[in-house]
Order: C-alpha cells, then structure tokens, then sequence
C-alpha cells in the first residue's frame, strides 16, 4: 500500500489506461498542452501525442457529442469537462444521445465513453461554478453516474468506467483532489485487477446505532462524523454509494435493517435530491425496521454565494451532520453522547 | 465555392422562374441500366413512403412519421455518391437513406410497424432507422444532435488511419443551431473527412429559410470556418450524385469537411399529420408541379432519350408496387417485441443492482 491523492490517483490511472488500450484516448478543454484545468491530464500529451490527447475549442456539446460519434465505432474516449456545470451546454449530447443510442437502436451499438468532470461548492466560486448537479444524469436510465471519494476508489472506479461499454458520467469532486488516502502497490499498472464492479455500494465503516448514507465528498464527510461520534460513543455504520446509478439499495436497506435509523448526507440540493430517492427506497425497503423519521442533511437551497461565511454555512459539514444524527437518535431514545 | 444552381434567397419566398434550374443535367454517356436503376430507386421511395403515410393515417404506424416526398432525387443521388464502407447519419427524415444506403426495404418498413424484425427492433420507429452492418449510423430526432456525432465517427475514421467518409445529412433549419457551428469548427480544426449535407426545402416545419437564417444562401455559410460549400438543384438525380461524388471523393483524399446544399421541395407538410395550412394554394401547387417534381422530371428526361419506354415504365412500377406490397406484408406479420425484452437495451455492460422494476413493482420484491 501507498499513499497518494486522489489526483495522482486519477492521473496514474488513466496514463496506464492508454498505455492499455490503444483506443482509449482523452478529449477535452485545455487537457493537452495546459496540462489540465486540474492537472489530471498532466504529463499525457508529451506521452502520448496529439493523436490520442484531443484539445478541443470551447464547444462542449460539439466535442462532448463528438466523443460519442467516436465511441459508437468502437474508440473509448476519455472526455474532461472542466465542471460539471459546463456540461450543461452538452446536456443534449449527454441525455438524448449518449443515453439513449444503445436502447433506440435496438442494441446494435453502445457507446463506450467517460465523462470526468469535478463538481461541489467550497471553493468561493460562486453560483455558476459550485453546483452539484449529478441529479440530472443519476436520472436518466443508460447513463452510469460514478461518485469515487477515495483516492483507491477513484482509481478502481475510473479503470471500470474506462473498461465499460456504456457512456459513464464519472463525478470527481474539488474539494477531494488533494484528499489522501491508501492504494494498493500497484494501481498504477496498465494490467491489473484493481476494477471495481459498477453499481456495487459499501459499507466503508462498520456501526450499530445509526447508518449514515453519503457519496463523493460526502462519503469522507461522513466517515470524519462516525469518527468523531465514535469518541462520544455513538457508533455511525457508513455506506459509501460510491455508483449513483445503478443504484445499489440493497446495501444501505440492509444497514438500516440492522442500525433501525438512517441519516442522509449530500453535497446538493435537498427537493427531489438524491438523498430524496434514499429515503424513499429506505421506506419501502426497511419501513418495519425505522426507529425514527429518515433525515437528509444537505445543501441550503440556495444558488451558492461567494463570501466564504455564507459559502460554509450553505454546506453541510461535520457539525451539521452530527446534531441531525443525535436529534435522530434521541428521539428514538437512545442515548446520545 | 460554386453557384451551381438557383435560388437566390432575400425573400420571404422565392418565385417559382427563380428556382428553376437554367440548364438539366444532360444524360451524356450514362449507362442505361444505371439512369433506370436511379428511376427505380427514387420511384422505390415515392411508393414506399406514400404506403408508409396510408399505413400510418390508418395507424398501423405511431409517433411522428417525416416523409421525403419530393427529396427523392436528393436521397437516391447522395446515396449513390457513398462507398458502401462510407457511414451516414440523418435526422428523422431518414426511411429514404436507409433503404438508399442499403438497409432491407421490408425491415425498415417492420421497424416503422414497432415489429421485431424492424432495423432497431422496434425501439426507434420512424425517426431511428440504424444499422451497422450497412453503415447507416442513424436517423436522430432532436434538430443537429447527429452533427456532433457525424464528426466524432470521422474522428475514429481518422484515429486508425481508414480512408471512409462520413455524410452527415440535416434540412435547413439546422444550419442556425449551435451544434451545427460547434460541429463544422471542430471538423474543419481536426482536418475530419464530414460531408456535411443540408437539405434545403425551404421550410424547417413552417419557418422559412429567410424567416430563420440571417444568410439564407446556405452553402454560404462554411466560409466561417473555411469550409467549402456547393449548391446544387437536388431535383436532379445526376447533379446531386456528380457533385456529391466530388465532395465526398475530395473530403477522402484531402481528409477535410465540404458543405453541400442540395434544394428541392418538400411536396407535403412537415410530417404525415402536417397539412401544411402556412403554404398558400400557390406555393402548394409550386411544391408539387410536375417540373418540381424529381420523379417526373427524370421520367420526362428519360422517355425523351428513349430510355424509359411505356412498358418500362410500367413495369417497373408493377415491381416496385409488389415489393412495396411485399414489404409491407413482412411488417404486417413480423411479431411484436414481448414485453419480457423490456430491459435488454438499457445497458450493454450488464450491471448489479439495475432497476428492472415495472410500474407497478415494489423496489424491495421479498
Ligand atoms: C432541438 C430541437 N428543436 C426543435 C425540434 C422540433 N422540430 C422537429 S423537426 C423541426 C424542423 C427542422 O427543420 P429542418 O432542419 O429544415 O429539417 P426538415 O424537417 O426540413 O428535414 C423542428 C423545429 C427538434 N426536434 N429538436
């Protein structure tokens, strides 16, 4: 094992992905010759050329549906949209075309493509920059949409999402790119088994007073609550979505049935959020099993503003998280802290 | 850049004198067979198509259903001007250049019916004719979603060194979307081998080209991005294939995008449901006359050289009116799609844990 970021994480994976495959190659703004937006593509066009290393114009439906057209016969390309917020202009590519040319053609070609794209707030960016908008896509069936939170998830996940033969929305978040964390010895080479099966949620941290459900950032968030709570002897079982479609309900349904309480935690808006489809599966799945009302922690349902007390005070954080999950169990009457 | 044909835009419509074509085509030294075999062919979708509008009127066919009564010419030249190993993509207006790239006439009218055998199996109807084997990467619905696409598959053409060409067919009221500047930059900046094609019949449902373009002179509007452009009167079987075989042989070798505009008329409205009450009785008349008419004007070259005689003639539509028949037959009684196949196409990678719900399924079934 080693520790990297979730960068280097990233980086190392899709450098051994090309070195891989010959037909992988990475599309988008500013990824070539600036290295990327982030770094990502760092080191990749001095490698591999500009064949294989596509900088593109500011057009992101144009090169967004172009990577479509070149996955549809048989390339498997890498697309980085600099945010997510961007792919707002390509959002016709990505539902009406990406998502739907396996199903309306009857099966006769897929489209194996990956969209990266970091999201989230934190960064003082301001309304048009800090949005977490994986909902739209987690919606839309033929669509995979993938929220890593670790530097071994994103590793194992991007080597599955790059593997996969159907388009996948792969969400990388900024307020993880320098997160820290273990990896196996050898992520970084081309052929290994470190791949994660698409659509598998986990238990990341084993608990029995609560289970508390988080993805992306969210997912290390909640893992730094149970941490916390575990000193004031609440013990916080953590799922890790880590796929936000397929979903994998099976996982935390289970985890509720054994915890009997469940707290939510999102890096998003909470009406219609996903941590809505959450509750609503943990009712339908896990009802006889609730001690207590289903709870969603996420963000003020506002568009995010600049001034960094405002910024912090609309995102969820370790507190918020932690006073709705003793408010949770204390109405069921257990004892908190 | 070449002015190869009428009309000259600036007006709301323009006349009837101003769009007829100065000079036709002359038949030269082309093989009879081949001069017939274009007439069958357009003659082909002419009938297919008006069984497809009879077949939908008395719902045998749902959704939306776009014809291209009158772009016969168009379709049969442009078709002509591909190699078999060259790829298509269309809009929704797409039954003629399936059957043109080579698609079973039988299985495109069976996906037309939602049956089995139909070329998406009854998952794309009218607007999504596909096939790989004969390369017609498909008809798309949403207006210019399929420029991106085209260009991204020249872009696979180009990543492995092939020499295929890629048609991207569009009408004209695509030209002002962004995907279609977004596409033709990125073609023009990565040297991609597109022929992008702009059916001009004038009228993008009801809004004329002079309504929604500020350059209605389409093939015009490559200049942005140094892409040459050709138009030419796609009434004319010949001129549409001569010119489009030169762009598409060009886009090959120089391995760079060309724009092509052919014009015609679309005979009836947007679609089968269309009654097209925005035209006037004369611009009706107009879109329909005899001498608009591709069928009628190659019928009328053809008999005048000799070539289609009264029997020929006849007996070439007694056979297309059998196959027509025939197809439509095998529609009629290629199965539905069971309801047990619902989630075969969601996912090519099968995955965990994928809702495979009905409407009425619990999430958690014990
Ligand atoms: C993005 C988008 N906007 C609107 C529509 C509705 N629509 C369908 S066809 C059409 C007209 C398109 O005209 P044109 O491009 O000239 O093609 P034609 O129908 O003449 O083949 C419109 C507005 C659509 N399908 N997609």
């Amino acid at each position: 094992m080693s520790v990297i970021t979730y960068r280097q994480a990233l980086r190392d994976t899709l450098r051994a992905e090309m070195v891989r495959d010959e037909n992988v190659l990475v599309i988008g703004e500013e990824i070539g010759v600036f290295e990327g937006s982030y770094k990502i593509t760092e080191g990749l066009l001095k490698e591999f050329g500009p064949r294989r290393v596509k900088d593109t114009p500011i057009a992101e439906e144009g090169f967004v549906g172009a990577a479509v057209g070149a996955a549809m016969l048989g390339l498997r390309p890498v697309v980085e949209l600099m945010t997510i917020n961007f792919s707002l202009i390509a959002i016709d590519q990505i539902i009406n075309h990406a998502a739907k040319i396996y199903g309306m053609f009857g099966g006769q070609t897929s489209v194996p493509m990956v969209i990266r794209t970091p999201g989230g707030g934190g960064q003082q960016l301001g309304a048009t920059h800090s949005q977490n908008i994986e909902l739209f896509y987690s919606f839309i069936p033929g669509l995979k949409v993938m929220a890593p939170s670790t530097p071994a998830e994103a590793s194992s996940m991007l080597r599955a999402a790059i593997r996969d033969d159907d388009p996948v929305l792969f969400l990388e978040n900024l307020g993880l790119y320098n997160s820290k964390g273990e990896v196996p010895e050898d992520y970084a080479e081309p052929e290994n088994s470190n791949v994660a099966t698409i659509g598998r949620a986990a238990v990341t941290r084993e608990g029995s007073d609560i289970t508390l459900i988080g993805y992306s950032r969210m997912a290390m968030v909640a893992t730094q609550v149970a941490e916390k709570l575990a000193e004031e002897d609440i013990s916080v079982e953590v799922v890790d979505l880590r796929s936000l479609r397929p979903l994998d309900r099976q996982t935390f349904v289970d985890s509720v049935k054994k915890t009997g309480a469940a707290v939510i935690c999102e890096d998003d808006w909470l009406t219609y959020g996903i941590g809505a489809e959450i509750a609503a599966s943990i009712q339908e799945g896990a009802f006889d099993y609730l001690d207590a009302p289903v709870r969603r922690v996420a963000m003020a349902e506002v568009p995010m503003p600049y001034a960094k007390p405002l910024e912090t005070a609309a995102l969820p954080s370790v507190e918020s998280i932690s006073t709705v999950i003793k408010e949770t169990l204390s109405a069921v009457g257990k004892r908190v802290g | 850049m070449a002015d190869t044909a009428k009309p000259k835009g600036g007006t709301a419509r323009g006349s009837a004198s101003r769009r007829r074509s100065r000079k036709d085509t002359a038949l030269g030294n082309e093989k009879p067979e081949t001069l017939l075999d274009y007439y069958r062919q357009m003659l082909f979708i002419r009938r297919f198509e008006e069984r497809t509008g009879q077949a939908y009127t008395q719902a045998r066919i749902g959704g939306y259903c776009h014809l291209n009564l009158g772009e016969e010419a168009t379709v049969v030249g442009l078709m002509d001007a591909l190699q078999e190993r060259d790829y298509l993509f269309t809009n929704y207006r797409d039954h003629g250049y399936a059957i043109g790239k080579g698609m079973d006439p039988k299985r495109v009218m069976a996906e037309l019916y939602g049956r089995v055998d139909g070329v998406s199996k009854g998952w794309g109807g009218s607007m999504h004719m596909y096939d790989t084997q004969t390369r017609m990467l498909g008809g798309y619905g949403i207006v210019g979603g399929q420029l991106p696409l085209a260009t991204g598959a020249a872009l696979a053409v180009t990543y492995r060194g092939g020499d295929e060409v890629v048609m991207c067919q569009m009408g004209d009221g695509t030209t002002n979307i962004g995907a279609w500047h977004e596409s033709l930059n990125i073609a023009k900046l990565w040297n991609l081998p597109v022929v992008f094609v702009v059916i001009n019949n004038f009228t993008g449902m009801g809004t004329t080209v002079e309504m929604s373009s500020a350059e209605p002179e389409l093939y015009k509007r490559g200049a942005a991005f140094r892409i040459e452009g050709e138009r030419v009167d796609g009434r004319d079987v010949l001129a549409v294939r001569d010119t489009a075989t030169r762009l598409v042989e060009r886009a090959r070798e120089e391995q760079t995008p060309f724009l092509l505009e052919a014009w015609s008329y679309r005979q009836k409205g947007h679609s089968v449901v269309d009654p097209a009450k925005y035209r006037t009785d004369e611009q009706r008349d107009e879109a329909r006359s005899e001498e608009n008419d591709p069928i009628a004007l190659f019928d009328a070259k053809l008999a005048k050289a000799g070539i289609l005689t009264d029997d020929l003639r006849e007996e070439i539509a007694a056979s297309v009116k059998a196959e027509v028949t025939e197809a439509a037959d095998f529609a009629e009684n290629s199965p539905k799609p069971d309801v047990s196949t619902l989630f075969d196409y969601t996912y090519a990678t099968p995955v965990p844990n994928e809702s495979r719900r009905m409407p009425a399924d619990p999430v958690f079934a014990e």
